[in-house]
Order: structure tokens, then C-alpha cells, then sequence
């Protein structure tokens, strides 16, 4: 047993000290500091490597960068697996290209440009299609500036500077939509598909092997779904229990597996799913539709004309009550988005103090400090994320039904 | 700066409810430890509510860093 947790913390030590090193090889740049052009050379290059060890390291840039949505799965340094983009817009029609026609945010292709993860337009009609190369100083390929209280964006071609569109959005405006596969929809899609298969494995293993004990993933899944049966939906729904079910299970599995594969940093997991509030809200919608969908007419009533209370009391409580249909799904999409936000942050943080305490690199007595901290307290977090995963799915899910079982109950006076 | 402050202050009202709802949590199922099971989804449920009222404070703290 023992023996087994040293292998498990060995081989995340190693983990750690690979990044580590990965960070020093970029972290070279500032030797040649009096040599002003080799040093701008070697600026440009360290931004390869998303920009972390580029000067002065940037705890916030590196934690913003890592829990938001990307085109592409970065791996490390130069190496990313690229994801298809999906782009229409009313002039040009369908695009459709992988991200690593960006070369990671240095080039333009068809007047789309990549700023951070967000897709953005050439506004300029005239900009040349096809893969265009931009001009940019070290990690800034794309020129921030504030006017009018918003945010413009620019870049540079042939020294000639084009404004960018906003990012695509419902309410942007923008002369595009953006329909690209990211890094999130990706992880979204193959939570789905994972969990189709699991599911459609174990209802066969019912099905061919009746009245036998559970075996293999079966298990996993029988008690999961007991407890989802046993703790939630019999307590809140009472004999209601068996048409709200399925989505009470679909939102819980869903949910945990992306929890879980938010929690693997590499390849097929690294996406912040539940930690996006488009997510979660989404999530939050489809519950305040199936609440009060199946609202009963005891449930409007007691919103719009509170039984049992005074007159004047009921026209007071009413504003209140019709607040309160709004805030619940509301506190779900903050409940969801925050603490698995918030999970992540903390990690980021502590792994971060390895580049704080080692100057990006230039010290490597401090990296090693830092490590020796950050390492058993990144693993300590990962447990204890391991459990809010967990405990947010099941929250999720509980006060779900909660709602669900007060708007569908049926009082008698 | 401010914001941080603001997330530290709502910490510090969570980390209250929470200490709360945990010690009266433990001591009812001290008193009856058969309905533990019960009393343990009640205690997660509250807390969860109490946290979102701290997560909301940390949000806005977020969204106010600019």
C-alpha cells in the first residue's frame, strides 16, 4: 500500500520537475540582456511557448490562459492538437479549417484571426484571404486598446493596422457566428459519448446476465445510480420519482464526468467544461424549463397569491416569489461555475509558485523551493477536488430535484 | 486590491456559516447517530447554499479586478 503511494507521488514529482525544465529551456532569453536585437529575437521565439516565461512571468495571464476556452488542446511548448474551427458569416458563407492554420495566433487565415482562444474578424473587406502573416511584437500579435469604454483590437499586416470584430456572440453583433469545435465542446462531446457507451455496456449486462451479481464497471454505475435513486430522487420526489429520472441521472453523470476530466491536466481531460458559465448556464436553463414546465397550479399560487397570509402581505410576497423562480436556476450556474472556477484557480496558483520562487526559470534553487512546496499542496487539492466534483454533481442535482419536487407538489389543505 | 479584499470578507462570512452548519451537524449526529445519513445531506445542501452566497461575493470580486 505504502510502496503504492510512493510510486503515485514519484511519478508526480517527476511530472512536476518535467515541467520544470520544459519552463527552463525557454527561461534562457535574458543572458544576452545588453544585446537589445538577439534579445528581441530570442522574446519573439520564447512566445511559442504560450507566452509564460516571455520577460517577467505572469501568474494571472497563465492562470486566465489555462481555465479558458481554447481552439486547440496545448500539449507543450510548440506542440498543440489542433481543433476544427466552424465558422459563417452572411458574405463568405461556411469556413471551415483547423486551428493550426492560426500557427498559434501568428497568422491570419480567411480574415479570421485567434485572440486567445476567441475567434475574431477582420473587419477590412479588403484584407487578403488564405493564410496571412501578422505583424507582432514578441507575444503581442494583437494590439489591445480601450476607446469608448470598450475594448478594440487591431493587428498589424504590411505596416498597415486593421480593427478587429468583437468576439461571436448571441448579442455581439458580430458579422459572424462561431460554431467551432473547442476545446470544451470537445470534452462536452466525448463526456457524451463516453457515457453513451458505458451505459449502453452495463443496460446489455442486465439484459444478458439477469439476477446475477454486478461485475466490473457495472458496479461503479449500479451504486451511483442507487445513490442518485435512494438519496435524491425518492426523498424530493416521492412517488413522483420515475418521470424525472432520466434527467435527473443525465445531469449528474454529466456533470461528474466533466468534473473528472476538467480534473486530468492532460489531453483528453484539461478542458474547463463546468467551469464555464456558458456551460453551467445552460445547464441552469434546462432546469428552470423543466421545473417550471411541471410547475402545478398549487406552485404558480403559491408565487402569485401566497395562501394563508394577509391581503396586503400577499400583493408584498408576490415580486418576492416571482424573484425567487429566477434566482434558483441563477445560483446553480454561479454554484457550478464557481467552485469548479475556483478549484482550478487554486491549483493553477500553487503550481505557479514553482515560477514565481524560480524567476521564470533564472533560478534554480528557488524552482526547486517552490516545488517542494507546491507539489504536496497541489496534491492535497487534487483530493480534495477529487470530492467537489463529486459533491457539486450531486448538489447540482439534489436541489435540482428539490425544485422540482416543491413545484410539482400537491397540497391539500 | 479592493476586490481581493471584498473575496477575503466573503470568506469570512462562509467560512462562519460552514463552521455553523458542520458543528451543529456533528453534535446532532453525535446526539443520534442513526440518522446520520439524513442529517449528512441536510448538512451539504445548507452548506452548499451558504457557499453560493460567498461565491457570488467571490464572482463579483472577480469581475470587479478591472
Amino acid at each position: 500500500m505504502i510502496k503504492q503511494w510512493f510510486v503515485y507521488i514519484s511519478i508526480y514529482l517527476g511530472m512536476s520537475f518535467g515541467v520544470l525544465k520544459a519552463q527552463n529551456a525557454h527561461g534562457n532569453a535574458p543572458e544576452n540582456h545588453g544585446n537589445q536585437p538577439t534579445h528581441q529575437a530570442q522574446g519573439e521565439h520564447a512566445t511559442e511557448n504560450h507566452g509564460a516565461s516571455a520577460k517577467k512571468f505572469d501568474l494571472n495571464e497563465l492562470i486566465l490562459n489555462h481555465i479558458g476556452n481554447t481552439n486547440e488542446f496545448h500539449l507543450w511548448g510548440d506542440l498543440s492538437i489542433p481543433l476544427p474551427c466552424i465558422l459563417y458569416s452572411k458574405e463568405d458563407g461556411l469556413n471551415t479549417f483547423l486551428s493550426s492554420e492560426w500557427h498559434h495566433g501568428h497568422k491570419a487565415y480567411n480574415r479570421y484571426v485567434s485572440d486567445h482562444g476567441a475567434v475574431r474578424r477582420i473587419k477590412d473587406a479588403s484584407f487578403p484571404s488564405g493564410s496571412v502573416a501578422l505583424e507582432g511584437h514578441g507575444e503581442h500579435f494583437i494590439e489591445h486598446q480601450q476607446a469608448n469604454g470598450e475594448e478594440v483590437g487591431s493587428i498589424t499586416h504590411q505596416g498597415k493596422k486593421y480593427e478587429l470584430e468583437k468576439p461571436s456572440g448571441l448579442l455581439a453583433g458580430t458579422s459572424f457566428y462561431d460554431f467551432s469545435i473547442t476545446k470544451n465542446v470537445f470534452t462536452m462531446l466525448l463526456a457524451a459519448l463516453l457515457l453513451f457507451f458505458i451505459f449502453r455496456y452495463v443496460a446489455g449486462r442486465y439484459k444478458t446476465h439477469p439476477n446475477q451479481a454486478p461485475t466490473g464497471i457495472q458496479n461503479l454505475m449500479e451504486v451511483l445510480v442507487m445513490f442518485i435513486v435512494n438519496e435524491v430522487a425518492k426523498p424530493m420526489l416521492g412517488d413522483r420519482y420515475l418521470k424525472f429520472l432520466p434527467y435527473l441521472l443525465t445531469i449528474f453523470f454529466f456533470i461528474l464526468t466533466c468534473n473528472v476530466l476538467g480534473l486530468i491536466p492532460v489531453f483528453p481531460g484539461g478542458a474547463n467544461v463546468t467551469g464555464n458559465i456558458a456551460t453551467t448556464a445552460a445547464l441552469a436553463l434546462i432546469a428552470f424549463i423543466v421545473v417550471n414546465v411541471n410547475g402545478k397550479a398549487d406552485y404558480w399560487k403559491h408565487i402569485f397569491w401566497m395562501p394563508g397570509v394577509p391581503v396586503l402581505m400577499k400583493i408584498f410576497l408576490a415580486p418576492i416569489e416571482l424573484i425567487g423562480v429566477f434566482t434558483k436556476p441563477f445560483s446553480l450556474m454561479i454554484r457550478l461555475f464557481a467552485n469548479i472556477t475556483a478549484g482550478h484557480i487554486i491549483i493553477l496558483a500553487l503550481v505557479g509558485l514553482i515560477f514565481v520562487f524560480g524567476q521564470a526559470g533564472q533560478s534554480i534553487g528557488g524552482s526547486i523551493g517552490g516545488a517542494a512546496i507546491s507539489v504536496p499542496f497541489t496534491l492535497f487539492l487534487s483530493i480534495i477536488e477529487l470530492l467537489v466534483a463529486f459533491l457539486q454533481a450531486f448538489i447540482f442535482t439534489i436541489l435540482t430535484a428539490s425544485y422540482i419536487g416543491a413545484a410539482t407538489e400537491e397540497h391539500h389543505h | 486590491m479592493y476586490s481581493a479584499i471584498g473575496a477575503g470578507l466573503a470568506a469570512i462570512g462562509a467560512g462562519i456559516g460552514v463552521g455553523f452548519i458542520g458543528g451543529k451537524g456533528l453534535e446532532a449526529i453525535a446526539r443520534q447517530p442513526e440518522a446520520a445519513n439524513d442529517l449528512r445531506t441536510n448538512m451539504l445542501i445548507t452548506a452548499a447554499l451558504v457557499e453560493a452566497v460567498a461565491l457570488f461575493a467571490c464572482v463579483i470580486a472577480f469581475l470587479g479586478q478591472k
